[in-house]
């Protein structure tokens, strides 16, 4: 067999992810509700066939509901991280091609919001939204945005400063032209991979303040929520409500992360050589 | 139309030492002038200040008796030295080139430049064939002044003498002026018809 370079693996690898991806987030939405419905005839039970993942206090059957939420937080994933990431992006580029005072007082904005544990600061946005998904979402974007700005910023001040793009201006190109023609080129494959590798982050933030109550309401199938409930069973032996989704969620994490790296290469022109 | 440096001083920051002190020269069009001296003189500084890229300190650089326009078409163009820096490394050569309007077949030829490098990267091409394009980019813009900062020190001779018959041939056919940045005084006496030496500084 030929061996694959290291490109066209790394671009097998990200389509392989994507659509792994994909499968459970469909699989998610067109779960019918009455499958997580609780009976309970059948609460508690351990895995079986019948139920990979067991059932948990109130009978509802955890892998439908482990599917669900993660499909849940896959939904507050794309939202949070590509609307922090077009924030990003704005944010950056004014910071670097505006005035001096503009990215003066945006830098001490991303600083200040960076100083400032990501936690609390969602917790307290989103309990004052009155929590629930909208809380949750603009908690998620005030807090994800900046690593990302202070990225796209350095960045576009760099490229600004290369002997191409001073150049071009000299030529007679606009600084609209340049900013499309020659910016925008080398920040996209930042762009997308940063809104990959922001994703995880952002789950992973939904997950932790469902946990800690401040998020999703607690009948939504979230695994926030799901491994929130988990606690409480926890100590008389029922390990699997805890377990399983927890696994799904590191999982999910984990192959998010190898396709925002992998998309990395497959983006980097210099990649092909290597 | 006449390029003036008139008592050019230069220096990179407010307690930095001058690079260029009362530097004065004139460049007429048609003409072309080399430029000598060691390294550390500050030939590629008067460069950057001549093109535009720079503003003196004091003194003013003139074209016709008049500043540089900031925006718009620079009627003066520069080539660097490195040409692997002053392409874009995204853009496809054939893009480089139309950076400056259409191209001109007829240059390609001059330089040498094959029909299939257009479709490569700046990274699938040699330092030698990086510099022809830049060279051609420079010609397609329309200026009027060309200064050439060093633009054959990393070539072999036979490029060397290709570059610069091409640029010598179409100065003369567009009445161009040339600025020519050199360390090689063989190559000065052979291209230039007037040789402008900085003075030299004590380190």
């Amino acid at each position: 067999m030929k061996r694959m370079n290291r490109r066209t693996k790394a671009l097998a690898v990200s389509i392989a992810a994507a659509v792994v991806f994909l499968l459970i987030y469909l699989l998610g939405i067109l779960i019918p509700d009455n499958a997580v419905a609780s009976g309970f005839l059948q609460a508690k039970l351990p895995p079986s066939w019948e139920h990979p993942f067991g059932t948990d206090a109130l009978g509802r059957d955890l892998l439908m509901r482990t599917l669900k939420g993660l499909s849940v937080s896959m939904t507050i994933g794309i939202a949070a991280s590509g609307l922090s990431a077009v924030i990003a992006a704005c944010i950056g580029i004014v910071a670097a091609s505006g005035s001096r005072r503009a990215d003066a007082f945006i830098s001490w904005l991303i600083d200040l919001v960076m100083g400032i544990p990501h936690t609390v600061l969602i917790i307290l946005i989103s309990f004052s939204l009155g929590r629930g998904l909208k809380g949750l979402l603009v908690g998620v974007m005030a807090t994800h945005w900046c690593s990302m700005a202070r990225l796209i910023r350095g960045e576009v001040l760099q490229l600004r400063n290369r002997q191409y793009v001073t150049m071009s201006r000299r030529l007679g190109k606009t600084e609209c032209w340049i900013l499309v023609h020659h910016l925008l080129p080398h920040l996209l494959p930042q762009f997308f991979v940063g809104i990959v590798l922001m994703f995880p982050h952002a789950i992973l933030h939904e997950a932790s303040i469902s946990f800690l109550g401040f998020g999703l309401p607690p009948e939504q199938p979230a695994i926030g929520i799901i491994l929130a409930e988990s606690m409480r069973y926890i100590s008389v032996g029922m390990w699997w409500p805890a377990v399983f989704p927890g696994l799904m969620l590191v999982l999910l994490v984990l192959l998010l992360d190898r396709l925002g790296d992998n998309l990395r290469i497959v983006l980097d022109p210099y990649s092909a050589q290597e | 139309m006449r390029l003036e440096a008139k008592n050019v001083f230069f220096r990179y920051g407010k307690k930095e030492p001058w690079v260029l002190e009362n530097v004065s020269l004139q460049l007429e069009q048609g003409e072309c002038l080399a430029l000598l001296a060691p390294s550390g003189c500050g030939k590629t500084t008067l460069a950057m200040l001549l093109s535009g890229y720079l503003q003196p300190m004091q003194g003013e650089i003139l074209l016709d008796g008049m500043p540089l326009r900031k925006k718009g078409l620079c009627p003066v163009q520069m080539i660097f030295q490195h040409p692997e820096n002053a392409v874009n490394p995204y853009w496809r050569m054939k893009k480089v080139l139309e950076e400056c309007g259409e191209i001109q077949e007829n240059l390609l030829n001059v330089l040498g430049i094959e029909r299939a490098w257009l479709d490569r990267y700046p990274r699938e091409l040699s330092g030698g064939e990086l510099q022809r394009f830049c060279v051609a980019r420079a010609l397609m813009s329309g200026a009027e002044f060309l200064v050439c900062d060093e633009i054959s020190t990393m070539l072999d001779v036979i490029s060397q003498a290709q570059i610069w018959n091409a640029v010598l041939d179409e100065a003369k056919k567009r009445n161009l002026g040339i600025l020519a940045i050199t360390h090689n005084r063989h190559l000065a006496r052979r291209i230039a018809s007037r040789v402008y030496e900085l003075p030299g500084r004590d380190f």
